[in-house]
């Protein structure tokens, strides 16, 4: 078996509790009301909103308030073995799991009956992409001038060779003991999405937890820098 | 759908520290797991949990394993929300619902080792067994996740490989390896509330399911809804988890 760490460094040489080179970019579609790019190490997403526009089919309508609904997808090209076109069953769970974040974050009551949907093209993938689409869609959410209480910030954390690491990469992800996705309010701390999978003792979900809240701070920074570098003046 | 009033009733009652049913917050409904109820499956269950009942039967036939674990066996696992289990669910391909509720309990068997694939192989890289869980949800009334993960944690606990059906050799009994059990919790207002009901389900802000085994290690956990959860709710979460799931493992072995 593959040796994941060695002499305290990851396979990419990267420390512990260290993240990716991260790049966001906002409003970079000339149609959609609000858009961003992300690359995340090896992750490239566009993420894109349209609307508050009318929901439609009618039935799908909530009379108080707006519904948010993100479709995550992957390109055929974007992993190395091909993926088929539309929609899988992975790719339904993460668009659900996305709407449910994002929607905590809108002021949905302002638009009643109105959807606000939210698209996300992973066009490369690299492990990690459900947390690079999210960080994006929330930049393309305040670029298409939604009102919202917050970004949503989001990182994964894992277990690779029994220890505790941050922002896993592809190989680590492939032969690692744990991944736990987290995303979160920056504000308020409070925790938007969670899933985890593998073997984490309540000691070491603790400490995973702190690492991947801090990142998340981290990557609100960048999400601010973002908009910033995008409306200077305001 | 719910009325507002109903809404308005369970909500007040969260925050006095009660449940519609009387319930205490950290208090399951009861749970009822009958096993061997499908005769063609390879290992079935039927589990009530309250008024919820859950079947889910396990299937297996060898099929070719996937490229990438050549010599480990394959788990597919599909839910269906079938329109006899409720006046919401509808006919036609599987919802975003049904879908999440098949991975979670995927997931939570699968990442959590319960069952050992590699001995489900049966020539490395040609023929593997292929392990079929399917749910078949009968009767809604809340919390799908926790009724659908002790069925199939419970169904794999009755299962015996059909060997001798495709003559490859004589049956054996799958070997369970890991207990993991789910409970899910959900957050009103600021009461946290164990094993939702239909109607706690259908107001709650969060919910969070969290799959703990035999050894109190967390193996699989799921966030859902659009609520937020503040880090020391989700810690103590986990902690009721642990203690009501060391119960329910009594109940499944």
């Amino acid at each position: 078996m593959e040796q994941l760490i060695k002499d305290g460094r990851r396979i990419d040489g990267r420390k512990f509790d260290e993240l990716r080179q991260i790049r966001i970019e906002a409003g970079v579609l000339k149609r959609a009301d609000g858009s961003a790019y992300m690359e995340w190490g090896g992750n490239k997403a566009l993420a894109a909103v349209y609307g508050p526009r009318e929901a439609r089919p009618r039935h799908i309508q909530n009379p108080t308030r707006a519904i948010v609904q993100c479709r995550y997808n992957m390109a055929a090209f974007s992993v190395s073995d091909r993926k088929r076109q539309g929609p899988d069953r992975r790719s339904v769970e993460i668009s659900k799991i996305m709407s449910e974040a994002l929607e905590h974050v809108v002021f949905t009551e302002q638009f009643p009956r109105a959807s606000i949907d939210v698209y996300i093209e992973v066009l490369q993938a690299d492990a990690g992409t459900r947390c690079t689409g999210l960080t994006a869609a929330s930049v393309a959410l305040a670029d298409a001038g939604i009102p919202m209480r917050d970004f949503v910030s989001s990182c994964a954390v894992g277990k690779v060779d029994g220890q505790i690491v941050l922002d896993l990469g592809k190989q680590e992800d492939n032969l690692g003991d744990a991944d736990l996705p987290i995303a979160i309010m920056p504000r308020t701390k409070e925790i938007l999405l969670l899933q985890m999978d593998g073997h984490l003792t309540i000691e070491e979900f603790n400490k995973a937890v702190d690492m991947g809240m801090n990142a998340c701070m981290e990557i609100y920074e960048m999400q601010k820098e973002a908009m910033r570098k995008k409306y200077p003046g305001d | 759908m719910i009325s507002g009033i109903t809404k308005d009733y369970i909500c007040r009652l969260a925050a006095d520290g009660k449940r519609m049913d009387g319930r205490k917050f950290d208090e399951c409904r009861e749970i009822k797991i009958e096993k061997g109820v499908a005769k063609n499956a390879e290992g079935s269950t039927q589990v009530r949990l309250g008024d919820t009942t859950v079947m889910v039967g396990v299937k297996m036939a060898p099929g070719e394993p996937y490229p990438d674990t050549q010599d480990s066996g394959v788990l597919t696992t599909a839910a269906e929300l079938i329109p006899l289990a409720s006046p919401a669910f509808e006919s036609g391909p599987p919802s975003p619902e049904a879908i999440e509720l098949a991975r979670v309990v995927d997931r939570g068997i699968r990442e959590s080792k319960t069952v050992d694939f590699k001995k489900l192989c049966i020539t490395q890289g040609e023929k593997v067994w292929v392990l079929f869980l399917d749910i078949h949800v009968l009767d809604y009334d809340g919390n799908l996740f926790d009724a659908s993960s002790i069925g199939a944690l419970s169904a794999l606990t009755d299962t015996v490989v059909p060997a001798n059906r495709f003559e490859l050799g004589e049956d054996f009994k799958l070997e369970v390896e890991h207990y993991p059990v789910s409970c899910t919790s959900v957050k009103i207002g600021n009461a946290i509330l164990l094993d939702p009901s239909l109607d706690e389900e259908t107001v709650a802000d969060a919910r969070l399911t969290v799959s703990i085994d035999e050894n109190g290690d967390i193996r699989a956990m799921q966030k859902g809804l659009n609520g937020s959860f503040t880090l020391d709710e989700i810690k103590s979460i986990i902690n009721i988890s642990k203690i009501k799931g060391d119960r329910i493992r009594e109940l499944i072995k």
